[in-house]
């Protein structure tokens, strides 16, 4: 008996992995939860993708020639919802699932019964959403914003927009925590926070901002619940409600937001361009301090996206000083970035390519953001293709950009196999071109006058909208080949080794490629070699 | 990674430039306008700074970059330095931007106190957002209208029209009723909504403000120059979003007040309509036109609404029902959907001959009569 016993206990030892549907629906191992985090969001990519073409197609000429604008208005709404809680935010959690244990040296995220659920919930959440399209009154369609008293007039989609929007927070919130409890719980000995990849410190930031905002979110939406069914009158001005406070409760959450979709990348960026530049990122502390401080901002600047609703003199003065002093962290972490690559030994891989594209892309995203700051030029600027061609700048060539680049750099360490290089690069190019034929045109359109969620407009603006077109429709095929490199990889390619890049340190690459199902049972050493890069 | 492929994109990225700057493309605006207000001019003068300070840092970030991105590579044989840190120069690089801030702060606070400073006005117009048109109310003349999408490109905008926009004079910019203005008075815009949110824009001007129901928000404009200033709703309000432009005539003084005598006569009129006895053939016509302007865009010119989103008139327990339930929604609205109240936006003759249109059109015969007395004695 007792030989058996041991024999069992050595077994679980090793690389054990449970087999079938089993192995996903009840894991609690952090690589299967991020891989699964990961293709998740890669399938919500094109689903929201596909909804983007919608757009882009109907916007291609003048005139109403595909959707009903109604139908239009559920396209720009849903395909917001979806690329922001179904893209960018599980992608990143992935990343943070499957990277943060290795590289802390922990075996595994502190709490991994939570971490499933908060998985499973959002398959679940975002079918919820999607079933709206076939409801009475379609799908979503008053914006992402969920301003009232428009959003009220949604019809039988409404309850089911706002738990999914519960939902998505409860998931969100519960992947924080763990994130919080694994980094300060089960770093290995040795590692102190400062010795903290850059990746880890702005992950565990990210996930103050998402525990303190998510719930002011799930207030806000509630409340429009009970204004809807209840007969409250939170936002419902012939109540004696305040339609404009519906909206500063939703950007104190939003604003945060923003930084939750875009400090994960500033992360990824901070691990890759010293791995490529083969030298120490430049100004670590100051990078961690910087972080810190944009997140503290984010929570004083939530009224420069409503700047339009009339505020007191006093206020708007308030909150552009607060907003253009963000520009001051952020510019220390595109000086930092430079100053690593300078004077450093560079090669131009893929992810470095991406990482580079990001500093370069989302720094014309943060001039932009800075002239939407100005409140008199914002009163021209606000609600125009200006400001969609802002922020899919800092979101689609900054936060996407950044998953792209952190999917390619440690792509070989998930799978073992190196990806097709020349694949990657053609990936590349091809998406670095159509996004800013996409999205650059967008800037004029703004100027000239087009406003913003419109299914047809005025002829003057049709040849820039035809560009955008034809950049968008290029940006979206681009994109099957991202998935095509990646399935390429994970069948075959050349066998990767440990370190994988050349000027890659820390602990995630003395692990071997890929690492075992468990890994770090026994805590690693933490020496100048592998503290942070 | 080739220096051929940094050539290619720094190729692609001039070629965008040149296109941009091109003289060709300057009938395609690719910048905001300077507008035809004190305000407006400024606010260009403030965007144009900005932009260049922002050009400016620009091209040193990124030149620098690129800088090192040809020099210090691997394949030049460029050796990894081991520096990580400077104490000097962080403290210049947080420096800097701090100063640079303020420079833009100070004209655009001045801006902003100019923006706000709504008093003093010879005139105030009240605009008030529904879905989807405006309306305007002139304080101290008494006059009121609305303003909606033009018929032609009402017409050319329906889903598959078939009908080519570009053919249509200032598709999707021309309504039925400008508001006339008189050009060098200090006008004060106040903006307000009856159901949603929307927002008055007309770019010459130099600003937007929210039209947002249960507020009242102030702005100001002198108007410089006569012209026809067009706009366009800004804040997303529904399925017409897009439809309900903003047409705004700055005219010499003597012209706005000759329109302002026109748009009297117009009132005394439609209000001395409203003691008699109408026709039915009256009412009919009469309701048509109010139909056409203020109800088809949900119901459709067929009254068969859109399935999910709006409801049929045709043979609808409302239309076809007791008179005094449809007079009470269409007067009052339904809370918690699109149906908005008309009971303060039309008078007497149009709600009654609007009911009287939807009882008695596309097969709906219940042969009844709505006069408008009826709805005088019911407000």
């Amino acid at each position: 008996m007792s030989d058996v016993a041991a024999h069992e206990h050595h077994h679980d030892d090793h690389d054990h992995k449970p087999t079938g549907l089993g192995r996903w629906l009840f894991s609690t191992n952090h690589k299967d939860i991020g891989t699964m985090y990961l293709v998740f969001s890669l399938i919500m990519f094109f689903v929201g993708g596909a909804m983007a073409m919608v757009i882009r197609a109907e916007l291609f000429q003048p005139g109403l020639q595909f959707v009903d604008p109604q139908f239009f208005n559920a396209m720009t709404t849903m395909h917001a919802l979806i690329m922001i809680f179904g893209v960018i935010m599980p992608a990143g959690v992935g990343l943070a699932n499957w990277m943060i244990p290795i590289m802390i040296g922990a075996p595994d995220m502190a709490l991994p019964r939570m971490n499933n659920m908060s998985f499973w919930i959002l398959p679940f959440a975002f079918a919820m959403l999607l079933a709206t399209f076939f409801m009475e009154g379609g799908a979503p369609n008053g914006g992402w914003t969920m301003y009232p008293p428009l959003v009220t007039q949604l019809g039988e989609g409404f309850p089911y927009l706002i738990f999914t929007v519960h939902f998505l927070g409860v998931s969100s919130i519960m992947g924080a925590i763990n994130i919080i409890a694994t980094v300060f719980n089960m770093r290995a000995p040795g590692m102190g926070f400062m010795q903290l990849p850059l990746f880890v410190w702005t992950w565990i930031i990210t996930a103050f901002l998402l525990i303190a905002s998510m719930p002011v979110l799930a207030g806000a939406v509630t409340m429009l619940l009970t204004d809807k069914y209840f007969g409250t009158s939170f936002f419902v001005a012939a109540g004696g409600g305040d339609p404009v406070m519906f909206q500063h409760i939703f950007w104190f959450f939003g604003h945060p937001e923003v930084y939750i979709l875009i400090l994960p990348a500033f992360g990824i960026v901070s691990q890759i361009i010293p791995t490529f530049a083969r030298k120490p990122l430049f100004g670590y502390e100051s990078m961690v301090y910087a972080t810190a401080a944009i997140a503290f901002l984010s929570f004083f600047v939530w009224a420069h996206h409503m700047f339009t609703v009339g505020m007191p003199l006093a206020g708007e003065l308030f909150f552009m000083y607060a907003t253009m002093s963000i520009a001051v962290p952020t510019g220390v972490k595109i000086f930092n970035w430079l100053a690593t690559m300078w004077r450093g030994s560079m090669t131009f891989e893929t992810p470095m390519l991406f990482a580079l594209a990001f500093v370069i892309l989302f720094s014309i995203g943060g001039f932009s953001g800075l002239m939407l700051g100005i409140t008199p030029a914002d009163f021209q600027y606000h609600d125009t293709y200006f400001v969609v061609a802002h922020f899919h700048y800092v979101l689609v060539t900054g936060a996407l950009f950044a998953l792209m680049a952190a999917t390619y750099f440690w792509l070989p360490k998930w799978t073992g196999h190196m990806y097709d290089e020349t694949l990657g690069q053609a990936h590349f190019w091809l998406s670095t071109i159509s996004v800013n034929v996409l999205f650059f045109p967008q800037h004029f359109l703004g100027l000239a006058g087009m406003p913003r969620r419109i299914p047809d407009y005025a002829v003057q603006f049709t040849e820039w909208n035809m560009i955008s077109s034809l950049g968008g429709f290029a940006f979206g095929l681009s994109q099957l080949l991202f998935v095509w490199v990646i399935i390429k990889c994970v069948r075959e390619g050349k066998k990767a080794d440990e370190q994988v890049w050349e000027g890659a340190r820390g602990l995630e690459w003395t692990l071997p490629s890929p690492p075992p199902f468990h890994s770090f049972t026994v805590p690693p050493k933490v020496d100048a070699s592998v503290a942070h890069s | 990674m080739s220096v051929r492929n940094m050539k290619t994109f720094m190729g692609a990225l001039s070629s965008v430039l040149l296109l941009a700057a091109a003289p060709a493309w300057a009938e395609y605006a690719l910048n905001l306008t300077e507008g035809v207000t004190p305000l407006s001019r400024n606010i260009y003068d403030l965007h144009m700074t900005i932009f260049y300070i922002c050009c400016v840092i620009a091209v040193i970030v990124f030149g620098v970059m690129f800088w090192s991105i040809f020099h210090h590579r691997k394949s030049r044989g460029a050796q990894p330095a081991k520096f990580h840190h400077n104490t000097t120069v962080e403290i210049i690089w947080t420096a800097v931007p701090i100063l640079i801030l303020v420079v833009m702060a100070i004209p655009a606070t001045k801006s902003l106190i100019l923006i706000e400073s709504t008093g003093d006005s010879d005139l105030t117009i009240k605009v008030t957002g529904h879905q989807w048109r405006w309306q305007y109310e002139y304080i101290e003349e008494g006059i009121e209208f609305f303003s909606s999408l033009d018929a032609n490109s009402n017409e050319a905008r329906q889903l598959k029209s078939g009908i080519d926009p570009s053919q249509i004079d200032n598709y999707l910019l021309e309504v039925d009723n400008p508001v006339v203005v008189p050009v060098g008075q200090k006008i004060r815009f106040m903006t307000t909504a009856s159901d949603v949110i929307h927002s008055w824009w007309v770019p010459d001007l130099g600003w937007k403000r929210d039209s947002i129901p249960g507020f009242i928000n102030e702005s100001w404009a002198i108007i410089e120059e006569e012209g026809t200033y067009r706009g366009q709703c800004a804040e997303l309000c529904g399925r017409d979003h897009a439809f309900m432009p903003i047409v705004l005539k700055a005219v010499s003084e003597d012209e706005y007040y000759d329109w302002v005598g026109e748009m009297m006569m117009v009132a005394m009129e439609a209000e001395a309509g409203a003691d008699r006895e109408w026709t039915m053939d009256e009412l009919m016509a009469q309701g048509e036109q109010v139909y056409g302007t203020f109800c088809v865009a949900c119901h459709q010119v067929n009254g068969m609404g859109i399935p999910g989103a709006f409801k049929p008139l045709v043979g609808s327990p409302i239309a076809t029902g007791p008179v005094e339930d449809h007079i009470d929604v269409v007067m009052n609205g339904v809370a918690g959907t699109a149906m908005a109240p008309f009971g303060m936006q039309l008078n007497d003759v149009d709600i009654a001959s609007v009911i009287t249109y939807e009882r008695n059109a596309w097969g709906n015969d219940m042969g009844d009569m709505v006069q408008p007395s009826t709805i005088a004695a019911m407000r």
